[in-house]
C-alpha cells in the first residue's frame, strides 16, 4: 500500500538547514495498523506530513497504492488527499460552526457527493463511532473523546485507502485514548490501513506494528501482538 | 463556472456566512451604507431635476422675451435716447426672416412696466389688476390652464374684438362670491364691460403672469385704449432644437435694423431668455445628479473595500478551518472560489437590503415634500443605476474578494494547520 525508499527531508531555517528526515526505508501493506514511535522532535509528524502529501520530501521516492508521489501541484494533491486519505488529528480539527454530521460531511462535500447522500452517510459512520444523538450538534458541545470520534467518522466518510493520525490519543486520558483505540481497531479489522503516531507505549502496543524514530532513521520496526482496547473500556 | 450554479456551493457559503453571524452583519453594514447613500442621493438628486422639469412644465423652455428701451447711440441723425417702440408689423418680418421661430405673441400690457393696474368693478366688488392684451398664439409658449367650461381667447374673439376677458383665480376670489359660476357674467374694466369667459388657474412653478392678471383681446385692447400698432413685449418662443440664445440676438438684431438702431447699441431692446435660465438650473440638477453618483459611487467602493479588508481578517482566522478544508481534499481553486463568492454574496445581501432601504427613504421623503412648495418630485433611481450599481458591486466584490483568497491559498495546508 505505501511504499517509501530513501526519503529526506531536510528544513530551511535562515542560513541553518535542519535535516529532519535522513533516509527512510518503509513499507506498509494493506490492512496494516502501525504505531510510529520516537522521541519529541525526531520526525514523526513530518514522516506522516509526507505520506499524507501535506509537506513535500526533498529525495526518495513515495508510491502509494502503485502511485507515485511526485511532483503534484496543490490541486493533484488535493485530490489525491481526496480519494487516498484520512486524517485525524491530535487537536481534532473540527470546524466550530458546523455540526458533528457537517463536519463528517465535508470530505463528500469535496468528492461532489450529492447533498442528500451526504447526510445518509454522515450519519452512518456517526452512528459506527456511536454518536449519531449527537449529529446535530456543534463541537463546542462535545468532549474531546467525543470530538475524536466525529474526527474520526470525519476521516471514514471519505473511505480513503490510509487513515493517517497524528496523536489521536495526546490529548485525551487514558479512558477516553482507549475508546478511540478500541474504535481505530474496529476500523482496521475491516480491513482499514491505519498509521499512527504515538508516544505511550500502552497505545502503541494496540497496533500491531511498531516503528521507532531515532534521529530521522528508523531504529526498531517490529511486529507485535495486539492489545485489544476493548478490556479497558 | 458550473461550480458557481452548484447547489452545493451555495449551501456551503450560505453555512459560512450564516454560521458567522458577528463578522457578516458587520461586514454588510459597509456596503449597506455606501448603497444606501448611493441611493438616497442619486433618488434626491433625480427628484430634484424632476421637480425643476415640474417647474418648467407651463412654459416653452425655448422661449424668450424681448421689449423696446431707448437706444444709447446716435445713428443715421437720430439723436441717443430714442424710445423705442415695437409694433405689430415686426411680427412679421421676425417670423419671415427667422426661421428659427416657431410662435411670436405680441402683448400689450397695463399694469406691469410701471403703467398702473386698472380698476376693475363687480358689483359691490373691487380691485385694481393688471390687464393684458393677447393673442390666442400666447397659449402655445406658456401653457394656461383654464377651469373646466371657461376658454382663452380665440380667433373670433381677436377679429371681432370683443369685449371678453379671461380672469385669474385672485381676481374670482376677489370679484365674486364662493361657489358662484364666473362664466358669462360681466366685469367693469376700467369704463367697459366685459364678458368672463375664462379663468385661467395660476400654473405651479415658472409663469409669466400672476394670478390676478386679466387677458382681454390684442385688437380690444388696441381700440378701447387708443394703441394703434404698438405692442409692448413679443414672447417668442423658438423650435426645440434650436439655440435660443442665438435666436435672441438675431432678433435684437433685426429690431435695430427695423427700427434703424444703431447695430452696435445693446440697449436698445432689452430681452430675457429663458432658455438659458433653464439651462442654467437643469445643469444644476444635473451636477447634482452626477455629484451624488461619485459620491454613491466612492461610499460603495470603501464598503467593498471594508469588505475585502474584514474577509481578509477572516481569512487569517479560518487558516486553520481552511487548512483542514484542504488537507480533506479541497483543491485552491475551489478554497479561492468559496472566498470570492463569499464577498460576492454578502455584497449583494447588502446591496439589496440597501437599495431596498434607500427607496424606503425615498419614498418617505417623497410623501413629506409632497405638498410642499419646493421643486422636488418623485424621486426615483432610474433602473439602469441601481442595475449599475449591483453590476458594480459584484465586480468590486469579486475584485475585492481575490485578495484574501489569494492569501488563503498562498500558504501551504501544512503550515495552516499548524496556525493555532
Ligand atoms: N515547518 C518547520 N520548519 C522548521 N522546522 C520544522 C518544521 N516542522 C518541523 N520542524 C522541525 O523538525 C523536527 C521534527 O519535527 P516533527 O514535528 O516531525 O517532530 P515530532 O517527532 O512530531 O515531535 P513531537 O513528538 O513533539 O510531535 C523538529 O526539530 C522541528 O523543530
Ligand atoms: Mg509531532
Amino acid at each position: 500500500m505505501i511504499e517509501i525508499k530513501n526519503l529526506h527531508k531536510s528544513y530551511q531555517m535562515g542560513k541553518n538547514s535542519l535535516h529532519v528526515l535522513k533516509g527512510i526505508n518503509f513499507s506498509v501493506e494493506e490492512g496494516e495498523l502501525v504505531a510510529i514511535m520516537g522521541s519529541s522532535g525526531s520526525g514523526k509528524s513530518t514522516l506522516l506530513n509526507i505520506l499524507g502529501m501535506l509537506d513535500e520530501l526533498d529525495e526518495g521516492s513515495y508510491t502509494l497504492d502503485g502511485v507515485p508521489i511526485k511532483n503534484l501541484n496543490e490541486t493533484k494533491a488535493a485530490q489525491y488527499r481526496n480519494k487516498f486519505l484520512g486524517f485525524i488529528f491530535q487537536s481534532f480539527n473540527l470546524i466550530n460552526y458546523k455540526t458533528a454530521a457537517e463536519n463528517v460531511a465535508l470530505p463528500l462535500y469535496y468528492q461532489r457527493v450529492g447533498r442528500k447522500e451526504r447526510q445518509e452517510k454522515a450519519l452512518k459512520y456517526l452512528e459506527q463511532v456511536g454518536l449519531k444523538e449527537w449529529a446535530t450538534h456543534l463541537p463546542s458541545e462535545l468532549s474531546g473523546g467525543q470530538k475524536q470520534r466525529v474526527a474520526i467518522a470525519r476521516a471514514m466518510a471519505a473511505e480513503p485507502k490510509v487513515l493517517l493520525a497524528d496523536e489521536p490519543t495526546g490529548a485525551l486520558d487514558s479512558k477516553t485514548s482507549y475508546e478511540v483505540m478500541d474504535l481505530i481497531q474496529k476500523i482496521n479489522d475491516e480491513g482499514n490501513t491505519i498509521l499512527l503516531v504515538t508516544h505511550e507505549e500502552d497505545i502503541a502496543h494496540m497496533c500491531k506494528r511498531i516503528v521507532h524514530l531515532k534521529d530521522g532513521v528508523i531504529v526498531e520496526d517490529k511486529k507485535v501482538d495486539q492489545v485489544r482496547a476493548e478490556q479497558y473500556v | 463556472m458550473k461550480f458557481i450554479f452548484d447547489r452545493n456551493t451555495w449551501q456551503e457559503i450560505f453555512g459560512s456566512i450564516s454560521k458567522n453571524k458577528t463578522r457578516t452583519i458587520i461586514t454588510i453594514v459597509g456596503v449597506l451604507w455606501g448603497i444606501f447613500i448611493y441611493i438616497a442621493l442619486s433618488g434626491a438628486a433625480k427628484g430634484m431635476d424632476n421637480g425643476f422639469e415640474k417647474v418648467f412644465e407651463s412654459v416653452s423652455m425655448n422661449s424668450m422675451f424681448v421689449w423696446g428701451q431707448s437706444t444709447s447711440m446716435p445713428y443715421e441723425g437720430f439723436k441717443t435716447g430714442r424710445p423705442m417702440q415695437l409694433k405689430l408689423s415686426d411680427v412679421t418680418t421676425l417670423e419671415n426672416r427667422i426661421p428659427e421661430i416657431q410662435n411670436i405673441a405680441p402683448r400689450i400690457t397695463l399694469g406691469n412696466f410701471g403703467s398702473d393696474p386698472v380698476f376693475t368693478v363687480r358689483g359691490q366688488k373691487s380691485g385694481s389688476y393688471p390687464v393684458n392684451g393677447d393673442y390666442p398664439v400666447y397659449t402655445r409658449i406658456a401653457t394656461k390652464k383654464i377651469f373646466d367650461g371657461g376658454r382663452f381667447i380665440n380667433d373670433e374673439d381677436i377679429a371681432q374684438a370683443r369685449k371678453v376677458c379671461v380672469i385669474g383665480e385672485r381676481n374670482l376670489q376677489e370679484l365674486f362670491e364662493k361657489d358662484e359660476d364666473p362664466i358669462g357674467q360681466f366685469i367693469r374694466i376700467g369704463d367697459v364691460y366685459f364678458q368672463v369667459v375664462g379663468v385661467h388657474k395660476l400654473s405651479q412653478g415658472v409663469s409669466f403672469d400672476n394670478d390676478n392678471a386679466i387677458f382681454i383681446p390684442f385688437t380690444t385692447f388696441r381700440k378701447l385704449y387708443n394703441t394703434g400698432e404698438n405692442v409692448d413685449y413679443f414672447c417668442i418662443a423658438a423650435y426645440d432644437d434650436v439655440d435660443v440664445v442665438q435666436v435672441e440676438k438675431d432678433v435684437k438684431s433685426l429690431l435695430r435694423n427695423i427700427h434703424r438702431v444703431n447695430p452696435e447699441d445693446e440697449r436698445a431692446f432689452g430681452s430675457f431668455n429663458l432658455g438659458e435660465m433653464f439651462t442654467k438650473v437643469s445643469g444644476f440638477a444635473k451636477g447634482m445628479t452626477f455629484l451624488s453618483l461619485v459620491v454613491g459611487i466612492a461610499t460603495i467602493l470603501a464598503g467593498v473595500i471594508g469588505i475585502g479588508n474584514i474577509l481578509l481578517i477572516s481569512v487569517k482566522e479560518r487558516t486553520k478551518e481552511l487548512g483542514v478544508r484542504r488537507a480533506l481534499g479541497a483543491t485552491p481553486k475551489e478554497v479561492r472560489s468559496q472566498i470570492i463568492l463569499e464577498s460576492v454574496f454578502l455584497t449583494m445581501i447588502a446591496g439589496v437590503m440597501g437599495i431596498i432601504l434607500g427607496a424606503g427613504v425615498l419614498s418617505i421623503i417623497n410623501s413629506l415634500t409632497k405638498d410642499l412648495d419646493f421643486p422636488y418630485t418623485n424621486p426615483t433611481v432610474p433602473i439602469p443605476y441601481v442595475l449599475g450599481a449591483l453590476l458594480i458591486m459584484v465586480v468590486l466584490g469579486t475584485l475585492i474578494g481575490l485578495i484574501p483568497a489569494q492569501r488563503a491559498v498562498s500558504i501551504k495546508p501544512i503550515d495552516a494547520l499548524r496556525e493555532e
